[in-house]
């Protein structure tokens, strides 16, 4: 605890250097409390070996689960698209967007028309050659008009896609997108075979490097190293079986008595003392997941930025990543682009809490005092979530900001508080592109703008940047949007949650690993592997 | 006999009427919580167009009162129907779920029945006695912790101390009797614990209750045995009670161990309707809830039945 708290303290102090500083004080504090073990004895056995079962314990994952890819929605379905299918593309490690089942692609000058180049000689598990149809049929499965898909929005710009050949796809967009290949990484893209116009959504068929051979939605599934996978460095591990255990102790407990080699999602509150198990290794990722606190733009008080400014600058970051993230992550700073995605913006000061700034913009708006509502479940930044709000509570009080925190229902809490109460708890699972992170929540009338922001400042460079392919340019209008959402945006963000993985000493991975998921952007299963 | 007989069919026609209600009831209860299936399975994701064509595709935007009638025709004709959430078929999801849960019930009753039984016959033998009174702490207290934490103990001692048992017991349906025995110990340790004090306390009164009978002194003048006293002349009339108990701890054993079922990742029912109610997939929550109304339904019918075939007088009732 004490050495908790000097952590804290120093962080504290070096706010004001600026977040990119910040950002490694944390790291280095993250570190000390386990990183730097796990470099240290994964140094030594950097070559990937062969074969063995990695059992894996998974906190997500549901009953109601379906192979419709449509409806992929929790870690368990993630790793299932990731495993048994791939993506036209793929988020590399370091962020980058590498090709997967595209080889290359290009944009016509306004990045409004897309072709892209498929590999060649690619199968699916039941032998079938991989061809262009099946690009076809797997993008009209999201955006045809009675799709469910929570993927419809992505794909929703295309206009026509054909296939110009057996290996050669072209799309053509409503309007220019620089980043559009970056949606094909997306879990729910992944390739599956047509069937006639559409694709069949109780197959399993894909060309990824595992076969799933036991699926059983809400238990578990066993997969199988398919022996004709086309990467020739990757799928190491012969088999992997994902158990779901939904309660933080039982997975805790299958971790040490070794019923499974890797958890996800340890329980943050008992983390110090799983760290002293010898034979077990923490691991966290600074990834892009950041929790919200949305302000509807148009319903007053929050009509006014004054009253937001105040809000933002009444909370108390630093404290928040310590005792709810028991410094498992970073403090935001009010928009939502983080540290590894391209173009962040490492210029911008970092805000803290600072409650005479806050009495400032109060005064400027014309208030002595402010009283708000702000409603939480536990859905909404997981299940400290009423106590953060408790938190925030606290320490606007110091002011002169009453702000009531409401506990509302886990059921239905998307539908009937998000976007509907003027102030609640939300989070986003981040998105590797700044036009995709901008462009689902923040854009004017887009269906996820969880503040009803529409700046229009914002909006016209969103749509600028989108099609410009002059990457300093582009970089110029993403810094100046940051900064947009930061002071003038209706969205409270006040920190970046880390992913945190729990596993035995013989689970192995590269050194750097993906931050746009959990368990290395959900493709663990395909990158790590064992070393006995 | 024949008076049994009409009994029993009297009261299977009555427990048909209850299904229809509890059904009536369960779908009307999932109706009122807040949010249905679409959003539920949407989450985040629930934009009014995908919500839209989501209750289109499942019939979710016809009336609730259509929706049932539809239900319960099904069900009459034998159908339970489809996993609104992923299509699965109801009675493949059932199916090895079902029976896991009688399986887990019945490997515990197989303990906890004549564990409880024989502790409260020698508790009622030795009443007042230190083995009384330790037997009945030590029972009273497992009865008086919850049950997830009773499961946490078990776990720590006998899966993290001592790796004497699994701490995940996750069966399969292709899982040997033995192994499923084996990983299986502590969720049934657990149970045992949670149900043995209920049944022990009913044996012991209603034993201690009987022998303060005049045909019991009578017994005992005769000079028998005490334990004799007891077996054989206390215990059959005292047996309705117990039954009575026992077949409401049976039925808690197959429909009450949702808790048992998530800490030791068990995969039954109980895990199912928790899961099904929150999506509002209400055709298994439908399909769930039936079968654990049957079980209480029946094991009660057959309660009765064994308490006035070991009472006769109550078939007549003055």
């Amino acid at each position: 605890m004490d050495k908790n708290n000097k952590n804290f303290q120093t962080s504290k102090a070096k706010s004001m250097m600026g977040r990119r500083a910040f950002v490694a004080t944390t790291l280095a504090a993250g570190a000390s409390l386990g990183l730097a073990s796990e470099r240290s004895s994964q140094s030594q056995s950097d070559e990937p070996k062969k074969g063995g079962t990695l059992r894996v314990g998974f906190t997500q994952g549901a009953l109601s689960d379906s192979t419709d890819p449509a409806s992929f929605n929790n870690d368990f379905m993630f790793a299932y698209a990731y495993g048994v299918f791939n993506g036209l593309t793929e988020i590399a490690p370091n962020g980058e967007l590498v090709p997967e089942l595209a080889e290359q692609w290009q944009a016509s000058p306004d990045a409004r028309i897309w072709t892209f180049q498929l590999r060649r000689g690619i199968q699916f598990h039941n032998g079938k050659d991989f061809v262009a149809a099946d690009v076809v049929a797997t993008i009209n499965h999201h955006r045809h008009i009675n799709s469910t898909s929570s993927a419809k929005p992505l794909v929703a710009d295309i206009v026509r896609v054909t296939a110009l050949d057996s290996h050669t796809v072209v799309m053509e967009l409503g309007s220019g997108n620089a980043d559009f290949p970056f949606i094909f990484s997306q879990y729910n893209l992944v390739i599956h075979p047509a069937l006639g116009d559409s694709i069949d959504v109780t197959s399993m068929n894909g060309t990824g490097p595992y076969e799933a051979k036991i699926f059983d939605p809400g238990v578990r599934a066993v997969y199988q190293r398919n022996p004709n996978y086309w990467k020739p460095d990757r799928a190491h591990l012969d088999t992997v079986e994902i158990i779901l255990v939904a309660d933080p102790a039982a997975r805790l407990s299958a971790l040490i008595t070794g019923a499974v080699d890797l958890i996800d999602r340890p329980d943050l509150k008992t983390l110090h003392l799983l760290k002293r198990h010898p034979s077990i290794r923490v691991e966290q990722t600074v990834g892009n997941k950041h929790y919200t606190l949305p302000m509807l733009s148009d319903i007053v008080p929050f009509t006014n930025n004054d009253v937001r400014m105040a809000l933002k600058h009444a909370i108390d970051r630093e404290e928040m990543v310590e005792k709810i993230l028991k410094g498992c992550g970073v403090v935001g700073n009010d928009h939502p682009i983080g540290p590894t995605v391209p173009f962040f913006n490492s210029d911008l000061p970092q805000r803290s809490y600072d409650p005479d700034k806050a009495r400032f913009y109060l005064n400027r708006a014309g208030l002595k005092t402010l009283d708000v509502k702000l409603h939480m479940a536990d859905v909404s930044w997981g299940n400290d979530s009423v106590k953060a709000g408790v938190l925030f509570s606290e320490s606007s009080t110091k002011a002169g900001i009453n702000l009531q925190v409401l506990r509302e229902p886990n059921d239905g809490y998307w539908s009937n508080v998000w976007m509907k109460k003027a102030f609640c708890g939300s989070y986003s699972g981040g998105r590797p592109t700044a036009d995709w992170a901008f462009t689902t929540t923040y854009a004017r009338g887009v269906s996820w703008n969880e503040s009803h922001w529409d700046h229009s400042r914002f909006n016209q460079l969103l749509v600028a940047a989108r099609s410009e392919l002059d990457q300093a340019l582009r970089g110029e209008m993403y810094y100046e949007m940051q900064g947009l959402v930061r002071d003038e945006g209706s969205t409270i963000i006040p920190m970046f949650g880390n992913y945190v993985l729990a596993m035995n000493k013989h689970v192995r991975h590269t050194e750097k690993i993906a931050s746009n998921w959990d368990l290395d952007g959900q493709r663990f299963m395909e990158r790590w592997w064992l070393d006995a | 006999m024949k008076a049994i007989l009409i009994m029993v069919l009297q009261r299977l026609s009555l427990g048909l009427l209850t299904l229809f209600v509890v059904s009536v009831i369960i779908f009307s209860a999932v109706e009122l919580l807040p949010g249905d299936l679409a959003q539920e399975i949407l989450g985040q994701s629930a934009t009014p167009e995908t919500v839209a064509a989501f209750r289109a595709e499942l019939g979710l935007d016809k009336p609730a009162v259509t929706r049932y009638g539809q239900w319960l025709f099904n069900v009459a004709s034998g159908d339970f129907g489809h996993s609104l959430a992923n299509g699965r078929a109801i009675s493949e999801l059932l199916a090895s779920r079902v029976g896991n849960t009688l399986f887990l019930a019945a490997y515990a009753a197989i303990i906890a029945v004549p564990l409880s039984l024989i502790l409260g016959i020698l508790t009622a033998l030795y009443r007042n006695s230190w083995f009384d009174r330790s037997v009945n702490v030590l029972t009273l207290s497992s009865i008086s912790f919850p049950e997830f934490f009773i499961a946490y103990i078990l776990i720590l001692a006998f899966a993290v101390k001592i790796p004497l048992f699994p701490s995940l017991a996750n069966i399969y349906p292709d899982t040997p009797l033995g192994d499923m025995l084996y990983r299986s110990a502590l969720p049934v340790m657990t149970l045992v614990m949670v149900v043995v004090a209920h049944m022990m306390r009913m044996t012991r009164a209603a034993i201690i209750n009987v022998l303060a009978s005049p045909y019991v002194e009578m017994a005992r003048l005769k000079g028998l045995s005490p334990f004799r006293v007891i077996v054989k002349h206390a215990l059959p009339n005292a047996l309705a009670p117990i039954i009575n108990v026992v077949a409401l701890n049976l039925a808690y054993l197959v429909v009450g161990v949702v808790v048992v079922e998530v800490v030791f990742v068990y995969p039954g029912l109980g895990q199912l309707l928790v899961d099904s109610v929150s999506k509002r997939d209400v055709t298994v929550v439908q399909a769930v809830s039936l079968i654990f109304a049957a079980t209480f339904i029946l094991l009660n019918l057959v309660a009765d039945v064994l308490a006035i075939v070991t009472n006769p007088r109550l078939l007549n009732p003055r």
